[in-house]
């Protein structure tokens, strides 16, 4: 029987391709539907009407809504090439770092849209998270997830491409190779993975993108 | 070799709650270590340096720390009674509204009876939205987790106890009233009468 998966999502979206890299790594074919924000199809908000926001699997005809949620869904129901340990305390420790990630990772995306004091405390805030990333989370391992990439390391693949972006925009450089020498070597390793490499959105027109998203955050009251 | 299982919590804390809730639900026996927030134990510090937070599960020496990653694992460590469905879809399901009660929700509710006056109207206006979200979603089920309890239930403890305390201490019905929210005040009633979280509610005092 025909698996029937489409993928709603947004060009410039780091939690959209993360979906797109899971999928791929296990070989599962899908369609990709481009929302078009902010005139958000008539199906995403029939799918995701709680949130109303990308991304959505919809497999079966049945919606899938939140990144990370996605991603579990995904290894559950396509188990070759596995993204998470089998082991359960090696699981949590996964999901810690994911759900750690997921909150103070938005310290950092705060960087690209406030100034002075709020922009400050960001700042302090993110180098901390980065430092307890690069020690804790990935230590000697080479990805994440260790040998291979998993779950973890694509729920934060948006470090490996994102971040430097966003540095861009504000022009200082967080992770700066001498004081992050670990996730340096993680994000070089984790974008030569040919998965990776050929699903990632062009940078300069994310960084345009971003570039007028800051602008609107900024002139707003 | 037996299982060692050790939870260091607070018992007034909902978050610590869930977890007791999910191990005898399980009929697991743990230790329970009551923590003093304001004096927080080597132990607790040495097991969670990240957060420096309860509840933190230890079973065997290893500890597990925030609540919805305990309560996945300890569902995946003791396999009877399970919290989350077997299927895939609706485990996906169950996931997404435990993320948007501790994510949405608990934050809103907390704001509503936190608020200052001028802006405690907005705050239960945008609580009451939330609460909606779950009442719909709730339709026709007597739990979350349909027929037992389940993730979600164990989750929203916040709502099935915590809520009624804080409007009882308060002196009046702010957000949950029968009128507004007949589906989840019923929830309520279902889930504190549900024995498992009978024996594990903190006294009203």
């Amino acid at each position: 029987m025909e698996e029937e998966v489409k993928l709603h999502g947004f060009w410039p979206s780091p939690f959209s391709h993360r979906v797109i890299w899971a999928l791929k790594l296990k070989g599962v074919k899908y369609d990709y539907i481009e929302e078009d924000f902010p005139n958000k199809s008539q199906l995403l908000l029939q799918y995701n009407p709680v949130h109303k926001k990308i991304p959505v699997l919809v497999h079966r005809g049945k919606p899938i809504a939140e990144s990370l949620i996605i991603l579990e869904y995904i290894e559950e129901t396509w188990p070759e090439h596995p993204l998470l340990p089998k082991d359960a305390y090696e699981r949590a420790l996964a999901r810690f770092w994911i759900k750690y990630g997921e909150e103070k990772g938005l310290a950092i995306w705060k960087l690209y849209r406030t100034t002075g004091e709020e922009f400050e405390k960001a700042m302090k805030e993110s180098l901390e998270i980065l430092r307890n990333l690069e020690e804790h989370a990935l230590g000697e391992k080479k990805f994440f997830s260790g040998e291979r990439i998993g779950i973890v390391d694509i729920a934060f693949g948006w470090i490996a491409h994102w971040l430097g972006v966003i540095e861009d925009l504000i022009g200082v450089k967080l992770l700066e190779a001498d004081s992050f020498p670990r996730l340096h070597a993680w994000i070089k390793n984790f974008k030569e993975e040919s998965i990776i490499k050929e699903n990632l959105p062009d940078c300069g027109k994310v960084f345009a993108h971003l570039k007028r998203r800051r602008e609107m955050w900024l002139a707003s009251p | 070799m037996a299982d060692e299982v050790k939870l260091f919590g607070v018992w007034a804390s909902p978050y610590s709650r869930r977890v007791e809730v999910a191990l005898k639900l399980k009929g697991v026996k743990y230790e329970f270590i009551e923590e003093d927030l304001s004096n927080k134990s080597d132990l607790l510090l040495k097991y969670n340096p990240v957060h420096k937070k309860i509840p933190v599960l230890l079973h065997n020496g290893k500890p597990i720390v925030e609540s919805l990653v305990i309560l996945e694992y300890i569902d995946e460590t003791w396999k009877g009674n399970p919290i989350l469905p077997h299927d895939p879809y609706q485990k996906a399901v169950a996931r997404f509204w435990a993320k948007f009660l501790d994510e949405k929700c608990f934050p809103a509710l907390r704001k509503a009876f936190s608020s200052k006056e001028d802006e405690q109207e907005k705050a239960i206006e945008e609580a009451s939205e939330l609460l909606k979200i779950l009442e719909n979603e709730l339709n026709g089920k007597k739990f979350f987790g349909g027929d037992k309890i389940g993730l979600v239930d164990i989750v929203a403890n916040f709502i099935g106890f915590w809520l009624g305390v804080i409007q009882e201490a308060k002196g009046e019905e702010l957000l949950l009233t029968h009128k507004k929210f007949p589906i989840l005040c019923k929830w309520i009633d279902e889930y504190v009468n549900c024995s498992v979280i009978k024996e594990n509610l903190p006294c009203q005092r």
